[in-house]
């Protein structure tokens, strides 16, 4: 494989980061709808920082503009149904 | 591989269990969790992405998510900070998994509810500091950690310490933790292996904690977050097989559970981490063929480099991991000269013969717990990425929310322990008790501690974070 990973959880690669980028996807909410990098079990911890760097170099968007555009949302970790079942199974 | 001999360390291990993966079965040590038993029974893939990619163990502290296997039917579980139990039935998965159709999850029961003065998520050295000092003053805090042992990174660590006498300079990070553990334990409730999923408010700030398969719902007046960092990854082919590991992955195979990664080692990056590393995997026994650092200079301490140069380990400024070579795990590494601008210099390509690439590529703090929390965060490259606001007493945006450590910015254990000191007299302030001097003391050593040059950056980004901090103030 000759091109790097950039998303472990969703398998994304650079090449299709800068695909989309190059295609109009230019900011991250929309790269993450288009590519799903950054929506696996992590959420991102790992790639969004280099799709952000990936996204500014491309688009000579300041990078600490381009990282405003990280959500996080919970829950934080993934975790079993049987949690939110309550009393009520 | 288990380590029995050991130059600094003895492992303790517990009862002999058997547990299986795919149907084989494997020995294991009560204790070890399931990635490190199936490290050491040779197994490094863990599971398979969507594609069939196959995916191994990389933060190896419950982070990345690499690790994802289905444990007793229940997919998508943390093989790094699951313990092994006896009969466990563990299958590797692909993609999310598949969930069972006739299996039928029970019943957890109603969530358990309980209060505290203070909370503290994260239990290294940040948050055990923190915990010490709240004890010191009377306080009980609940103390929750994702990692089924309590220390952090510092647990990892077989160095001795720099810096001030107070900060126990001259000791081993493992021996610096095991105090803090023995100061704490018994007085605080710890929750290990526990995951605070999110924070909310009703009538108060409510954390929601996934434990042992229950919600815990904590009531916390003050909450110290003290969440670390993770480990930053590098764009090369081959980036993702199995046996690319990030730094502190391989301090935890090695230095935690004994557990030898590999036989043949190409370090990446020459900053502390990867200088402390290189030696410590020296000391497992393992060969490490070269450490590549892409900058023209090391960017650790020379005692460190010097310390492996002179054990033969050629370090290589100006280079860089252009591949990882192999299909279903690392078997070889090629490496390159790179140019101004970091990128490798055709005709400069030189292959290596290992099976481990260990990234030392720096850090990135871990805010997403504050973030929820509804801290605002700004992006500050010398704290190494997006950090929460603080002043400093610790606090962030949100009033009686603390940060401490790696995930308020990357600094050394010797700053965390302190920042969580500080973090916790300021909750302890505002609980009524008069610790202004004990605090502003404890300020006073943490500017000393950066004063030194490699204070510089941090220095430099904590004053970039109290002026945005004073604009919030000013509206």
């Amino acid at each position: 494989m000759d091109d790097p990973i950039v998303c472990r959880c969703e398998e994304v690669t650079v090449a299709e980061v800068i695909r989309a980028i190059e295609e109009g996807y230019d900011t991250l909410e929309e790269l993450k709808r288009h590519l799903r990098v950054g929506m696996g079990p992590c959420q991102g911890r790992t790639c969004l920082p280099l799709v952000a760097r990936i996204l500014a170099g491309k688009t000579g968007r300041p990078l600490a503009e381009v990282l405003e555009e990280i959500s996080v949302r919970p829950p934080l970790a993934p975790a079993p149904v049987e949690l939110f079942l309550g009393g009520e199974g | 591989m288990r380590l029995t001999e050991h130059p600094i360390l003895e492992f303790q291990r517990g009862k002999k269990i058997t547990f299986s993966f795919d149907g084989r079965e494997i020995e294991a040590y009560e204790g070890e969790t399931i990635a490190a038993a199936l490290h050491a029974a040779g197994i490094r893939i863990l599971s398979r992405t969507k594609s069939g990619r196959a995916r191994g163990l990389f933060c190896a502290i419950g982070k990345c998510s690499s690790c994802l296997v289905t444990v007793d039917g229940i997919p998508n579980v943390k093989a790094c900070v699951t313990l092994v139990r006896e009969g466990m039935d563990v299958r590797s998965q692909r993609g999310p998994g598949q969930i069972d159709p006739h299996f039928r999850p029970r019943t957890a029961g109603p969530p358990l509810e309980q209060e505290a003065e203070v909370a503290i998520v994260g239990a290294g050295p940040a948050g055990l500091s923190a915990a010490k000092t709240l004890l010191e003053h009377g306080i009980r805090p609940l103390l929750f950690d994702e990692n089924p042992h309590p220390g952090g990174q510092l647990i990892k660590q077989t160095h001795k310490f720099f810096g001030s006498r107070a900060e126990r300079a001259g000791t081993r990070g493992v021996a610096i933790a095991q105090e803090l553990i023995a100061e704490v334990r018994g007085e605080v409730e710890l929750f290990s292996g526990s995951q605070v999923l999110g924070i909310y408010e009703d009538e108060g700030r409510v954390l929601a904690v996934s434990q042992g398969g229950r919600l815990l719902l904590i009531r916390a007046r003050y909450l110290v977050v003290a969440t670390g960092a993770e480990e930053r990854f590098l764009l090369f082919p081959g980036n993702d097989l199995p046996g690319v590991y990030g730094a502190g992955a391989i301090q935890t195979l090695m230095n935690v559970y004994g557990i030898k990664p590999g036989e043949r080692a190409l370090m990446v990056g020459a900053g502390n981490v990867g200088l402390i590393v290189a030696y410590q995997l020296l000391q497992a026994g393992v060969e490490v063929v070269a450490l590549v650092e892409a900058a023209p200079t090391i960017g650790g301490y020379h005692v460190h480099a010097a310390k492996i140069r002179r054990l033969g380990v050629p370090i290589l400024t100006r280079h860089t991991v252009a591949r990882a070579l192999g299909e279903e795990r690392v078997e070889g590494a090629v490496i390159a000269r790179v140019d101004e601008r970091f990128q490798p210099l055709p005709g400069t390509e030189e292959e290596l013969s290992v099976d481990l690439i260990c990234l030392a590529v720096g850090l990135t703090p871990s805010t997403r717990l504050s973030e929820v929390a509804g801290a605002k965060v700004a992006y500050v490259p010398e704290l190494g990425g997006r950090v929460p606001l603080h002043d400093e007493t610790m606090e962030t945006t949100v009033p009686g929310l603390y940060v401490a450590g790696d995930c308020a910015g990357i600094g050394e254990a010797s700053t965390a322990m302190l920042e969580g000191r500080i973090a916790a007299l300021s909750a302890l302030e505002r609980l009524g008790r008069k610790l202004r001097d004990e605090r502003q003391a404890a300020q006073r050593e943490l500017g000393e501690l950066r004063s030194g040059p490699f204070g510089e950056r941090p220095r430099r980004g904590k004053e970039k974070l109290l002026s945005l901090m004073k604009e919030v103030a000013l509206g």
